[in-house]
C-alpha cells in the first residue's frame, strides 16, 4: 500500500525543475513546508540575537552597550520577528508538511497560494529589520521603538521604523490569511473518503480553530495599522483625543488581534500535544471530543477577553469584571486540556526520546503560563503587576514554554518522518535538558523583578534588582547558545543518519507513518478509504 | 485508524499545478510597492518610481497568473473537487474582507458611544476638562477641529444606495441568464451591472469633491472626517475591484466561456459584489444616515 501511492512512472510528462529555481516555483505542500521550517529556523536566531543583546545590556545596572532608543528598538523587533517570522511560520511549516499526509490528500487544496504564501514571508523580513541597516548610513532613526504593540500615539509620533513595519505587518498578514485560507479549504475538501470531521487527526483540529482564529482577528490588525498610517501621515485623528479620536481606542483594535494571537501561536501545538503524548506512552489519546471541543470553546472565548492587556488603561468597572472573568474562563477548557494530557499518559508503557521529553517539559512550563496568567487576569492584582517583569515571565513561558518547545517536540517528532534519518537523541536529550535548565534560569528571575516592581521596556534598573538581572542573563545566554545544539542536529539529521522505517515510532498511530520516510514526491495521490 | 488497499481508494487525481513563478514574482511586486510607498510618504524622492514598478510588476502577474488559471479552467482542468475548494477559498476570502471592514466599523461606534460623548462629558465625570465648551455630539471634528458639514444621507449618498441595489438585481438577473443558457441575458445583465457600478463610482468622486470643495469635509475633519472617509474610501476602493472583475466576467462571456454547469468565476465574483453592496447599506445607515 505505501508503494501504491509513488506513481513517478506514471507522470512522464511531469518536469521539476531543480537547484533555486525548485524553491522559487514549487508548488509542492513538502518543499513549502521544507521552506517555512527553514526560515523560521532562521528568524528564530535573528531574533535571538536581539534579545541577547538586551540581557547583555540588562546584565547590570547602567547603560554600557546602546542608546536607550536602540534598547526600544530591539525589544519591539525581537518580539514581531519571533511571533510573525519564528513561531508563526513554524507552525504553518508543520501543517504544510503534515495535513495532507495525516488527511489522506495529494497536497494542499490551493498550491500556488500556497507557494505565495511563503513567498511573503522574507520581503515582511526584509522590511522589519531595514531600518536597522539603514540607520547605520545615517537614513531615518532605525526600527520601530514602540514594542510590538505599536501603541498610540507613540507610534504615531514615531519615526520612519514605524512605517516599514506596519507595511511588514501588512504583508506578513496577507501571508498568514492566505495560509489559513488554504488550510480552512485543505481540512474541508482534502480528507480521504471516510474521514468524517470527528476522526479528524486532533493536530489538524487545533490547525482549523487557528486558521478561523486568524481569519477573524488578522483583518483587524491589518486596519488598525492602517489607521495608525493615516494617523501619521495624511490627517486623520483616529487616535487623537484632540479630533475626538482615542488613543486606547488602539489598544482595543490591537488586542482584538493580539490576544487570539496567543491563541493562534498555541493551538497547533495543542493539536500537536496528544500525537506524540499517545505515541510515546503507547495508548490512545484520551478525550478526542472534549479536546475537539476545548479548542472550539478556546478558540471562541479568546475573541471576546481582548481588554484585559490594558486593565489599567481606564475603563468602567463593568467592562473591567466582564474582562477579568470571560478572561478566567478559559482556564477551564484549557484544564480539561491539561487533564486529557496527563490521562493519556496515564497508565501508558512510557518511554522518553527526545519529543516525549519535550513534551512533558511543554506541559509542567506551559502549566506554570496557565497559572500566573491566572493571577494578571484578576483585575485588582494586575494594577501591581501590569507592565512589569512579571508579565514577560508569565508570557515567555507562554510562548517559548508553549510555543517553542511545542514547536521543538514537533520537530524532533517528524523530522525522521520528513528526512527519512533518524536524529542523534543524545544530542536532542542533552538540548532538552539545557534548553528547560537555562530558559527557568531566565525567566524564574523575573517574576521575582516583577513582583518587586522592575517595569519592562526599560534598559537601567534600580540597583536592588541587579542580583536576578544578571542571573538572568546568564541563563538566556546559555539558553541561545543550547539551541545551536537544535540546529546543529536538524543539519546532521537532514544530511544522514540510521535510515527509518515509515512508522518512525513504535506506538505511532495515523495515516502519515504509513507512507515511507521520506514520504513520495506526490502523498496520497490515490487517497485512502478511512473505515 | 484503518486504511482499505489502494485499488479500493478514490479514483479521482486532485489538479496540483506545476511548479509557477507568479507566486515570487508576485512578491516581489509587493515589496517594491510596500518599500516605494515608505519612501514616498516619508519624502524620498525615488519612492513613486519604485512604486510604479511594483505596481508594473504587480499587473503583469495578475494578468499572468489570472490567465493562466483561465487556460486551466478552460482546458477542463478543475473538476468538482477543485472547484469546491475555489467555492471554500472565495467564501473565506471574502470573511477576511469583512472583518477588515469590521475593524472600521468598530473604531465608528467606538468615537460615537465611548470617545466622542467622554469627551464631552468630561466636566461633569471629573470636574475637570481640557476643552470645557466641548458638548461631545456626533457629528463633530472633536474638540480643537475645524468647522465643516456632514455629508446628508439623502442626495447623492440615497441615489447611490439605488444604483448598488439595482446592480444586485441585474448581477443576478444575468446569472439566471446563464443558468438557462440565454447568452444575450447574460452579456445584458452584466454590462448592465458594470454600468451601475461605474456610476456608483463617478457619484462617489463627486461627493468627495463637494466635501472637500464646500463642506471643508476632510480626512482631517476629526473624528467624523477620517471614519467618513476610510469607510467610504475603502468602500469605493473595493467597488472600483469589483467593477474590474465584473468586466472581466463580461468579456470573457463574450468571449463565451462559462456553462450553465461551471462557472465559478462568475459566481465569485457575483458573492463579492453582493459582500460590497451590503457593506455599502451598513454604511449608509450608520455613516450618513443616523
Amino acid at each position: 500500500m505505501i508503494t501504491a501511492t509513488t506513481h513517478a512512472a506514471e507522470h512522464p510528462a511531469e518536469h521539476y525543475p531543480g537547484g533555486l529555481m525548485r524553491w522559487l516555483t514549487t508548488t509542492n505542500h513538502k518543499d513549502i513546508g521544507t521552506m517555512y521550517l527553514t526560515f523560521s529556523l532562521i528568524m528564530f536566531f535573528v531574533g535571538g540575537l536581539m534579545i541577547l543583546a538586551v540581557r547583555a545590556e540588562l546584565f547590570q545596572p547602567g547603560l554600557q552597550l546602546m542608546k536607550p532608543e536602540f534598547f526600544n528598538q530591539l525589544i519591539g523587533v525581537h518580539a514581531l520577528v519571533m511571533i510573525f517570522a519564528a513561531l508563526m511560520p513554524a507552525a504553518t511549516g508543520f501543517a504544510n508538511w503534515m495535513l495532507p499526509l495525516m488527511i489522506g490528500a495529494p497536497d494542499m487544496a490551493l498550491p500556488r497560494l500556497n507557494n505565495w504564501g511563503f513567498w511573503l514571508l522574507p520581503p515582511a523580513a526584509i522590511l522589519l529589520t531595514l531600518p536597522f541597516t539603514l540607520a547605520l548610513f545615517g537614513i531615518g532613526d532605525g526600527a520601530l521603538a514602540t514594542g510590538w504593540t505599536f501603541y498610540a500615539p507613540l507610534s504615531v509620533q514615531g519615526g520612519m521604523g514605524v512605517d516599514f513595519a506596519i507595511l511588514a505587518v501588512h504583508i506578513l498578514g496577507i501571508s498568514s490569511i492566505m495560509g489559513s485560507i488554504n488550510i480552512i479549504v485543505t481540512i474541508f475538501n482534502m480528507r480521504a473518503p471516510g474521514m468524517t470531521m470527528m476522526k479528524l487527526p486532533l493536530f489538524a483540529w487545533g490547525w482549523l480553530i487557528t486558521a478561523f482564529l486568524l481569519i477573524a482577528t488578522l483583518p483587524v490588525l491589518a486596519g488598525a495599522v492602517t489607521m495608525l498610517l493615516t494617523d501619521r501621515h495624511f490627517g486623520t485623528h483616529f487616535f487623537d483625543a484632540a479630533g475626538g479620536g482615542d488613543p486606547i481606542l488602539f489598544q482595543h483594535l490591537f488586542w482584538f488581534f493580539g490576544h487570539p494571537e496567543v491563541y493562534i501561536l498555541l493551538l497547533p501545538v495543542w493539536g500537536l500535544m496528544p500525537h506524540v503524548l499517545s505515541t510515546f506512552s503507547r495508548k490512545p489519546a484520551y478525550g478526542y471530543k472534549a479536546q475537539v471541543y476545548s479548542f472550539i470553546a478556546i478558540g471562541l472565548l479568546s475573541v471576546v477577553v481582548w481588554a484585559h492587556h490594558f486593565f489599567t488603561a481606564g475603563m468602567p468597572v463593568p467592562a473591567l469584571i466582564y474582562f477579568m472573568f470571560s478572561t478566567m474562563a478559559i482556564s477551564l477548557p484549557l484544564a480539561v486540556l491539561f487533564f486529557c494530557w496527563i490521562a493519556t499518559m496515564w497508565k501508558g508503557a512510557m518511554t522518553f526520546e527526545t519529543p516525549m521529553l519535550f513534551a512533558v517539559g511543554f506541559i509542567v512550563l506551559f502549566g506554570i503560563a496557565g497559572l500566573t496568567g491566572l493571577i494578571l487576569a484578576d483585575v485588582a492584582a494586575d494594577a501591581q503587576y501590569h507592565h512589569s517583569y512579571f508579565v514577560v515571565a508569565h508570557f515567555h513561558y507562554a510562548l517559548f514554554a508553549g510555543g517553542i518547545m511545542g514547536v521543538m517536540t514537533g520537530v524532533y517528532y517528524w523530522l525522521p518522518k520528513w528526512t527519512g534519518h533518524m536524529y542523534s537523541e543524545k544530542l536532542g536529550k542533552l538540548h532538552f535538558w539545557l534548553t528547560v535548565f537555562s530558559f527557568n534560569l531566565t525567566f524564574i528571575p523575573q517574576f521575582f523583578l516583577g513582583l518587586a516592581g522592575m517595569p519592562r521596556r526599560i534598559p537601567d534598573y534600580a540597583l536592588q534588582f541587579a542580583e536576578f538581572n544578571a542571573i538572568s542573563t546568564l541563563g538566556a545566554f546559555v539558553l541561545g547558545i543550547s539551541q545551536l545544539l537544535f540546529a546543529w542536529n536538524i543539519w546532521c539529521c537532514v544530511r544522514g543518519g540510521p535510515k527509518v522505517e515509515s512508522r518512525v515510532w513504535e506506538g505511532a498511530e495515523g495515516l502519515e507513518w504509513e507512507l515511507s520516510s521520506p514520504p513520495p514526491h506526490h502523498s496520497w495521490e490515490i487517497q485512502p478509504v478511512i473505515k | 485508524m484503518k486504511t482499505a488497499p489502494a485499488h479500493a481508494a478514490h479514483a479521482d487525481h486532485y489538479f496540483v499545478p506545476q511548479p509557477s513563478l507568479y507566486p515570487v514574482i508576485l512578491s516581489v511586486g509587493m515589496f517594491l510597492l510596500a518599500f516605494g510607498f515608505i519612501q514616498l510618504i516619508n519624502n524620498f524622492g525615488a519612492g513613486k518610481w519604485v512604486m510604479f514598478g511594483g505596481t508594473a510588476v504587480i499587473l503583469y502577474v495578475l494578468f499572468g497568473w489570472f490567465g493562466k488559471v483561465i487556460g486551466e479552467s478552460q482546458s477542463g482542468a478543475y473538476r468538482d473537487w477543485e472547484d469546491r475548494s475555489f467555492r471554500y477559498g472565495m467564501i473565506w476570502f471574502i470573511a477576511t474582507e469583512v472583518m477588515f471592514f469590521a475593524a472600521f466599523f468598530g473604531a465608528l461606534f467606538y468615537v460615537r458611544v465611548i470617545s466622542v460623548p467622554t469627551l464631552g462629558g468630561m466636566e461633569g465625570a471629573h470636574g475637570f476638562s481640557l476643552w470645557p465648551e466641548f458638548a461631545g455630539t456626533w457629528p463633530t471634528s472633536g474638540p480643537k477641529g475645524a468647522n465643516f458639514t456632514p455629508m446628508g444621507a439623502w442626495g447623492i449618498p440615497a441615489l447611490n444606495t439605488a444604483l448598488l441595489l439595482s446592480s444586485g438585481a441585474t448581477v443576478t438577473w444575468a446569472h439566471w441568464g446563464l443558468l438557462r443558457n440565454k447568452r444575450s441575458q447574460l452579456a445584458l445583465g452584466l454590462a448592465a451591472t458594470v454600468l451601475l457600478g461605474s456610476t456608483f463610482l463617478g457619484f462617489q468622486a463627486y461627493e468627495y469633491h463637494h466635501a472637500y470643495a464646500e463642506l471643508g469635509l476632510t480626512m482631517g475633519a476629526g473624528a467624523y472626517g477620517a471614519t467618513f472617509f476610510m469607510l467610504t474610501g475603502f468602500h469605493g476602493f473595493h467597488v472600483t475591484l469589483g467593477t474590474i472583475m465584473l468586466a472581466v466576467i463580461l468579456l470573457r462571456s463574450l468571449s463565451g466561456h462559462f456553462s450553465a454547469e461551471r462557472h465559478f468565476a462568475f459566481e465569485a465574483v457575483a458573492w463579492y459584489w453582493h459582500f460590497v453592496d451590503v457593506v455599502w447599506l451598513i454604511l449608509f445607515v450608520f455613516v450618513y444616515w443616523v
